[in-house]
């Protein structure tokens, strides 16, 4: 036998039942996340000097390598971010953007180490670095906004890793496009910064995740 | 003279021998499953996804605004929460809670739901995550009881003889003061405190956050407690 209760709240919900729209997939609302950023770095790309940037790519060839695992972070962490979002996926998919993470990464050290050994390579000064840190943090914040609301919509019932993985999704495509104005070769201040800055974006996600997720 | 008897009085009535299983790498025989078994299961199985097939078009239709397809899914779904609940481990005093969480979440979330995927698995991962949030906070709540055992000297017994009297006398100051608290508190602590609700169920009836109900209830019991002098309790 039901107990009361259970059955008044039932009459309740049923009583203020409204219609509702079923969600996008996923998959779906991920790509128009991406549709965002690759509309961004489009816009970026017109105000950038292309050449320099297909100069510098030429002499240091690991930086493609670091722009693909950048890139790939942030795709991954998106569809991760968008299935963690749903109730009945699992929180293995937190797992899908490490793999281009760790290509990321060790691509990015690699570049370190190029900057240690070829002579005459710019590396960049504490300042420039700086500018590296407002560049990430600044696109970080029109990219998590429009991120956090498209995941607010669906209800995810483990706020804080969803919000950590939209965050890493929104730092790698922060960084990404920091490319198109980075006009200095990768060093350890400069990882560093980029570190730190990835970083930013993710510890402000998880404190946000709990005022903005309702799971 | 004893006559000797016979061996086979001493033997049990049947010998179970474990039978040569083959071929070798398959099951034993006593493990390997009936044909009346097999197809019990499989009963089952299709049972059980024509259960969900239901339960799958019932919250299309409630997706779609059936009230009444909604009422008769939501029912549906107490049985299952409640064995999911006890799967967690979770007391039985607080499987009513868990389940009230969960059809409030299931309410909340339902335009999550994609009817092509199994039902049964979107509201198990529903079920579950709100099972671990009650044992969290029965945990919790086991850490703020403690060992005191001057409470008896401070609190009275349920069953003194002048019970009854001392709770006319409170019940006539309390109530007074209870209504000229302004409209928000006087609302939370009837719903929370006069009539037991839960946070989640009181939010449902006054259309208020939980967070808003106990902010309410707390400044309720400052200004209860200021008028009729209870010290900083």
């Amino acid at each position: 036998m039901t107990p009361p209760s259970h059955d008044d709240l039932i009459d309740r919900l049923a009583a203020e039942l409204k219609p509702v729209r079923p969600l996008a997939s996923p998959v779906t609302r991920a790509l128009g996340w991406l549709a965002v950023v690759a509309a961004l770095a489009v816009v970026l790309a017109m105000l950038s000097d292309l050449d320099a940037l297909r100069r510098r790519l030429e002499t240091a060839p690991d930086m493609w390598l670091a722009i693909l695992g950048s890139t790939l972070t942030a795709a991954c962490a998106a569809f991760a971010a968008f299935e963690l979002s749903v109730p009945d996926r699992k929180p293995a998919w937190a797992l899908l953007p490490l793999p281009p993470l760790l290509l990321w990464v060790a691509a990015s050290g690699l570049g370190c180490l190029r900057g240690w050994v070829i002579p005459g390579t710019h590396v960049a000064s504490m300042r420039e670095t700086g500018d590296c840190l407002v560049f990430i943090l600044g696109l970080s914040v029109p990219l998590g906004a429009a991120l956090l609301l498209m995941l607010r919509r669906a209800f995810p019932l483990r706020p804080d890793l969803t919000a950590m993985t939209g965050a890493l999704a929104v730092a790698a495509a922060a960084a990404s496009l920091l490319n198109f104005f980075h006009p200095f070769d990768a060093a350890v201040t400069d990882l560093a910064v980029h570190a730190i800055a990835v970083a930013v974006v993710i510890a402000a996600g998880r404190v946000l995740s709990r005022r903005v997720f309702a799971g | 003279m004893i006559a000797a008897a016979p061996v086979v009085a001493f033997l049990p009535s049947k010998i179970v021998m474990p039978l040569p299983s083959l071929p070798w790498y398959g099951p034993s025989p006593q493990f390997r499953m009936t044909e009346p078994r097999r197809m019990a299961d499989a009963d089952a199985r299709r049972t059980g996804l024509a259960a969900d097939e239901r339960r799958a078009a019932l919250m299309a239709a409630a997706q779609a605004g059936d009230g009444a397809a909604y009422q008769a899914l939501l029912r549906d779904c107490i049985s299952i929460v409640q064995a999911i609940a006890r799967r967690q481990g979770v007391p039985a005093d607080r499987i009513d809670d868990v389940v009230q969480e969960t059809l409030l979440s299931v309410h909340r979330a339902r335009h999550t739901y994609d009817p092509q995927r199994p039902f049964i698995g979107w509201l198990r991962a529903i079920a579950q995550r709100r099972a671990i949030d009650v044992l969290r906070s029965t945990g919790r709540h086991g850490r703020r009881e403690v060992h005191a055992p001057l409470a008896y000297e401070s609190f009275p017994d349920a069953a003194a003889p002048d019970r009854d009297a001392e709770r006319a006398q409170a019940g006539s100051t309390i109530a007074p003061a209870i209504a000229a608290l302004p409209a928000g508190q006087r609302e939370a602590v009837q719903r929370l405190v006069l009539e037991e609700r839960s946070l989640a169920e009181a939010a449902v009836i006054t259309g208020r956050k939980p967070g808003a109900l106990k902010v309410n209830l707390h400044r309720a019991l400052k200004t209860l407690r200021a008028k009729l002098g209870g010290g900083e309790g």
